[in-house]
């Protein structure tokens, strides 16, 4: 893995490039063929959004592209490097430095603070000092409206808070790629459109590539791009 | 966790209270019997052909012609030349000291009774550098015995039986001759079979006694370490051409006792210590089922196995070292109340309370039990946290 910070890469270079995923789920009698061939290209500085009916394969898809998951068949490359078949090591440090991941229900660590649970990322990347996680952390609570609640308990948070402090966690090492599932589903109107203009801003700043998932019309509508998913293929 | 903590800290206290009771009985014997009979005993010589005993000066006069007999080693009874032969043993840098004594068994007769004795005469000079005799004195002294020829020194036993105090004269009486001494000290080694018959006299009184002007001695030899005693004998032999008994191999039956009983304590005592690491790694699995959730997403934020694995694996490092401390701290405790409880024990020693050995080793050795088994027992839980994908579990969460 190289050692970049994650700078904006030239346009030609997408961050990731997906060719022909394939993933089953189950066991023997009940396996299904989730994923059918999925084609994918994500380019620096865009925002992506992917709709479809429930179950046709949207989160299944996030978890291969996030590195969470193996597929079946095909490949990824993110920055170029192939990662679909790299070691347990190599794409755990790519989760580490390259990917940003928004789980569709809000996961934080219970034991933790919301301050805790953003630094967690910084921690194990161990490329800033305590004090400037901190700062960080209080930044990116901030930009989500949470920057009064920075101490508080995982536990003791809404549901929508939590989802924001999930979407502050995935900001925390300044990804390349974010990938979020439904990352609005549990927010209202005024609280989806501040997390979507922040990212949309990020986007522009920073160069990141966003993948998002959501049933949101409207929300879709302002992403650079827009996929449609069905039975696990993408479809025009 | 909380058991598993508790059984480690008994396990561990336990651990150490019977390892220094144990063992702290099995030096108090040890002691007690090289005090009575010296670290090393060289008594009869091989009857080898060809071989001399090796002087410090000169060389040995051979005098004995046997034929060689391998698996049957002949002896003749006692030392030979025990001036060449002393100064050969000195020459050992190990040796601190030469004794030499004979031994035979005369009949004591006191005005109220007769006792069969077993008498050692000794140079009491001698005789004090490689035993504890005189610490074994109660009544009467050294000095009185070393410069009266016809005094003795009682065992305590045998004074009782006797009813002999000091100042008291009696009679030895061997092959139908009777020798009259004065009683100026009565001892009390602890070993009871050694406490009812012995008697000291002067070496010259008990070759006259026993009619042996020269010959059939042996030494008793002190040395410098009394570990390395069997090393030194097996040398000694070798160069001496004579039978060397180190008190490992005098007291090998009891000897045996002792360290059996250390072994079987220590193996009872471990089983507390490995029951708390099954109780120990039924938490730490459980904990590792209940918390799959958490180890998904400290993995999908860039943690790596061994990040995961090393969470598991501390719990068990802190529940090890605060239960190794605190058994430390119990066992010390225990150790200490023990010593000081009142026991009345006679016969192979004796002891008027508990005897504890305080040894570092306990510690360290309770510490590696301790260690070994909860490395194990939180090893594999770690593992198994660490296998665990995290697009699986999340997915089977995320309903
Ligand atoms: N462990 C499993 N075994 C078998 N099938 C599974 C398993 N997990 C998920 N599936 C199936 O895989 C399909 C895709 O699931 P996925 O979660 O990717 O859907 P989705 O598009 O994210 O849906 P939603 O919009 O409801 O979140 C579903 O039909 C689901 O039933
Ligand atoms: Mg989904």
């Amino acid at each position: 893995m190289s050692t970049e910070t994650p700078v904006p890469t030239p346009a030609s270079q997408p961050v990731l490039r997906a060719e022909n995923l394939h993933r089953s789920l189950g066991e023997g009698e009940s396996r299904v063929h989730v994923l059918r061939g999925i084609n994918l290209q994500l380019k620096p500085a865009m925002t992506y959004s992917v709709a479809g009916p429930s179950g046709c394969g949207k989160s299944t898809m996030l978890y291969l592209l996030g590195l969470l998951d193996r597929q079946d068949k095909g490949q990824i490359w993110i920055r170029g490097e192939l990662m679909s078949d790299a070691s347990d090591a190599e794409r755990t440090a790519a989760r580490s430095r390259h990917i940003g991941f928004v789980f569709q229900f809000h996961f934080l660590l219970p034991e933790f603070s919301a301050a805790e649970n953003v630094m967690l990322p910084m921690k194990k990347l161990g490329a800033r000092s305590p004090e400037e996680m901190r700062s960080r952390a209080e930044y990116l609570l901030g930009l989500v409206g949470l920057g009064a609640k920075a101490d508080r308990l995982a536990t003791h948070l809404s549901g929508g808070e939590q989802q924001r402090v999930a979407i502050a966690r995935s900001l925390a090492n300044d990804p390349a790629l974010l990938l979020a599932d439904e990352p609005t589903g549990n927010l209202d109107v005024a609280n989806s459109n501040m997390v979507f203009d922040l990212l949309q801003r990020l986007t522009r700043e920073t160069g990141q590539a966003i993948l998002m998932v959501t049933h949101n019309p409207e929300l879709a509508e302002r992403t650079d791009a827009r996929l449609r998913m069905q039975d696990g293929q993408f479809v025009v | 966790m909380l058991m598993s903590l508790a059984g480690i800290v008994f396990g561990v206290g336990f651990f150490i209270v019977t390892q220094a009771q144990t063992s702290g009985f099995e030096k108090f014997y040890i002691d007690t019997i090289i005090g009575a009979d010296s670290p090393i005993r060289i008594e009869d010589r091989f009857q080898l052909p060809g071989v001399a005993i090796k002087g410090a000066g000169g060389e040995g006069e051979e005098t004995d012609f046997y034929t060689k007999t391998d698996s049957n080693r002949k002896y003749t009874r006692g030392i030979e030349y025990p001036n060449k032969l002393r100064a050969a043993v000195e020459d050992f840098s190990d040796v601190t000291a030469v004794s030499e004594v004979l031994q035979g068994d005369a009949r004591a007769i006191s005005s109220f009774s007769e006792e069969l004795a077993n008498v050692l005469g000794i140079r009491i000079k001698d005789h004090l550098q490689v035993t504890d005799i005189q610490n074994q004195i109660k009544w009467g002294s050294i000095d009185n015995f070393r410069f009266n020829p016809s005094s003795v020194l009682l065992s305590i036993g045998l004074a009782e039986r006797l009813q002999l105090q000091i100042g008291d004269y009696m009679l030895f009486e061997y092959a139908g001759e009777t020798r009259r001494y004065k009683v100026v000290g009565i001892f009390e080694t602890g070993i009871s079979q050694i406490d009812k018959s012995r008697v000291f006299m002067q070496l010259g009184e008990a070759r006259a006694l026993f009619k042996k002007p020269f010959g059939q001695a042996f030494f008793q030899i002190g040395v410098r370490n009394v570990e390395q005693a069997g090393l030194l004998a097996e040398r000694l032999e070798e160069a001496l051409n004579h039978n060397v008994v180190p008190w490992q191999e005098r007291e090998r039956s009891w000897l045996q006792v002792f360290s059996v009983l250390r072994i079987s304590s220590a193996i009872t005592v471990s089983t507390i210590i490995l029951i708390s690491g099954l109780g120990m790694f039924n938490t730490l699995a459980m904990l590792v089922m209940e918390k799959t959730r958490e180890i998904a997403i400290l993995r999908s934020i860039g943690y790596t196995r061994q990040d995961i694995s090393r969470i598991f694996l501390w719990q068990g490092v802190l529940v090890l070292i605060a239960g190794t401390v605190c058994g430390w701290a119990f066992g010390a405790g225990v150790t200490l109340a023990i010593s000081k409880l009142p026991i009345k024990i006679r016969g192979i020693f004796t002891a008027d309370s508990f005897v504890v050995n305080w040894d570092i080793n306990h510690y360290i050795w309770a510490a590696v039990v301790a260690g070994i088994t909860v490395m194990i027992a939180s090893y594999i839980p770690a593992r198994r946290a660490a296998a665990l994908e995290p697009g699986t579990i999340i997915r089977g969460t995320s309903i």
